[in-house]
């Protein structure tokens, strides 16, 4: 079983109680079925209202789950064909981002997205996948080769955000984020972005300026991590659950706010439970999505996007509040 | 008795004599019939090596193929259509020993010049070829290379069909001097006009890729690929050893080193360079209508 996260305790608990009565019934004479259907109808109802009610905090915790599938599992599942392509041109190859391309549904498509390793090794390798300024590069020269082949993108975003160190900040960190959300806004072709783990900060946006974006259920989208804000904002990242909960960073915080198009419901408990089938929900969504962006010309899906993003944001006029 | 086999006798040892085969057993084995690795030194069957596409069968060295080699292993079977093979040099400069160069280089290779050029196609989809080699002239360019791959693009245009480029040259060719240098933009022009007509450009480079060779079509591929250890880059390892007086690392400037630095799309090893490229090219056959 893939390691319980801290608010599915009780659940855990209660499946080892049913288990040891069950080893019990077996090894001795007691008959105690009925106990056991108790409890277990007792666990059917817990674990309705536990993945019902899942806190903020609780989302960020699946989303940072170790196991939770990341891009290259669901190219693996929704794509064929898939061939990688490396590089900046300008200065290295960024393990933090792949990309590459492939068939869907038997049409061409560029994929890109932030990869987090598997494992210690994998993970230094991927620098937890946290890209630096050649990997924001590899992804704008790819998404460049899709359009003068006109074909779609499609961006994965799972990021803790852009990595912070000498050398990104040497090499135009900054710049290659703004260079990616300016150049993307111009792209001819169309572009769907989802959120299928965390969604942090520039990093994460450098991926993400897509005609359609959308949100995994248990994923997270936000300016800065829980404990970033925690320590910004209460020089205390302990705090970090109470950040989470102030700061609407779930997904349906952001749909209530505007700023995604859909949710991609998840597998009960998170999607590290099945991949395979989660995937088959992002692919109901993911086609959906370019069967209706298919139909604009490179103008109109400029202007969509356009639209798109000029329309979020929240402002009023003093002079009408008092 | 038997003690006496023991001892040492004092006789004088037999003299040892090399054995000299007689003539024809130098014949026995005939020439090339073995190849033996440059890497890892072991000894194979050419027949083998050969069928392996001239991969080392034990280390994976990728010996230097000819463009008639590259040709056959690479597309479907009688597809080749050559085009300007017969163009050669002028020797423009009247450079001294340049044509007596280029006469011994043709008897040894066959070729007229270090490049093939043609239309083709690879599992059935349609193309145009550049297949540098090599053997002539260290495949270095000159007029006619630059003419020959800026015709190829024209025809690939014309075709509406993707270009291929395999490249492998020490770089421009010293005995056209600066006309050598002007096919560096010779070729670039067309490749651009190709490309914003939205032509798709495929340049493989296989060992070695040097100079202007490097600093033109081989690195403006919409997809730069390479083989497996492959010598690639611009300025020879001596000039810049000598320059910054400093020892480079061992893999410097092999494909590996370029992957890792950004240059390179992907190293893929000539045993499945018939298949990536037949899945790019697929995936560019639909093109514009597919969605």
């Amino acid at each position: 079983m893939v390691n319980e996260l801290e608010f599915e305790k009780p659940l855990v608990q209660l499946r080892e109680k049913i288990n040891e009565l069950k080893t019990f019934t077996v090894n001795s004479e007691v008959d105690l079925s009925s106990e056991i259907e108790k409890l277990e109808s007792r666990l059917e109802k817990l674990e309705e209202d536990i993945y019902m009610n899942i806190k903020p905090w609780d989302r960020v915790q699946i989303a940072r789950h170790p196991e939770r599938p990341t891009t290259l599992d669901y190219i693996d599942e929704l794509f064929e064909q898939f061939i990688e392509l490396h590089g900046d041109r300008l200065y290295g190859d960024d393990h933090a981002i792949v990309g590459g391309i492939a068939f869907y549904k038997e049409k061409p498509v560029t994929v890109i997205g932030h990869q987090r390793g598997k494992g210690t090794k994998d993970n230094i390798k991927r620098n937890f996948g946290m890209p630096h300024p050649e990997g924001y590069r590899k992804a704008l020269r790819l998404m460049k080769q899709a359009e003068k082949f006109n074909r779609p993108v499609i961006c994965f975003i799972d990021t803790k955000g852009a990595y912070p160190g000498k050398a990104a900040e040497e090499r135009g960190q900054s710049e290659a984020i703004a260079r990616n959300l300016f150049e993307m806004a111009g792209l001819t072709v169309p572009v769907v972005c989802i959120v299928i783990g965390e969604g942090g900060s520039g990093g994460a946006l450098a991926l993400g300026i897509g005609n359609h974006l959308h949100m995994l259920e248990n994923s997270t989208y936000s300016v800065i991590s829980p404990e970033g804000a925690a320590s910004i904002l209460w020089k205390d990242a302990s705090l970090a659950k109470k950040a989470a909960e102030s700061m609407r960073i779930t997904a349906p915080d952001l749909k209530d706010m505007g700023i995604i198009d859909e949710i991609v419901s998840e597998v009960r408990g998170g999607a590290h439970h099945d991949a395979k089938k989660q995937a088959e929900k992002i692919d109901e969504v993911l086609q959906a999505s370019l069967k209706a962006l298919s139909s604009l010309s490179g103008e109109e899906l400029i202007a969509h996007r356009h639209e798109k993003f000029q329309k979020i944001g929240s402002h009023s006029v003093l002079s009408e509040i008092l | 008795m038997l003690k006496d086999i023991f001892t040492k006798s004092n006789k004088p040892k037999k003299k040892k004599y090399a054995t000299i085969p007689p003539e024809n057993a130098k014949h026995d084995v005939p020439e090339g019939i073995m190849t033996k690795c440059p890497k890892c030194k072991k000894i194979m069957y050419t027949k083998e090596v050969k069928k392996n596409a001239k991969v080392c069968l034990h280390c994976g060295y990728h010996h230097t193929m000819t463009a008639a080699e590259r040709i056959s292993s690479l597309i479907d079977a009688d597809t080749f259509n050559e085009i300007n093979q017969e163009m050669t040099s002028q020797n423009p400069l009247d450079f001294p020993d340049y044509m007596e160069k280029m006469e011994k280089d043709r008897k040894k290779t066959g070729l007229n010049e270090a490049i093939v050029t043609g239309s083709a196609e690879i599992n059935r989809h349609k193309v145009v070829l550049a297949i540098m080699d090599s053997n002539f002239r260290m495949g270095s360019m000159g007029s006619v290379v630059g003419e020959k791959i800026s015709r190829a693009i024209a025809l690939a245009e014309e075709m509406s069909v993707p270009f291929i480029i395999f490249t492998a040259s020490g770089g421009a060719r010293m005995q056209e001097g600066v006309l050598s240098l002007m096919q560096m933009a010779k070729t670039s022009t067309a490749l651009k006009k190709y490309s914003t007509a939205g032509g798709l450009i495929i340049s493989v480079m296989t060992h070695p890729t040097t100079g202007g060779v490097s600093a033109s079509f081989a690195s403006l591929g919409d997809y730069n690929f390479a083989e497996p250890g492959a010598l690639i880059g611009f300025a020879g390892r001596r000039i810049i050893e000598q320059t910054i007086r400093e020892k480079l690392p061992e893999d410097f400037q092999t494909a590996e080193f370029l992957l890792e630095h950004g240059q390179l799309d992907a190293v893929v090893p000539r045993t499945e360079l018939r298949d990536t490229l037949t899945t790019v090219l697929a995936i560019h056959e639909q093109g514009v209508s597919a969605w």
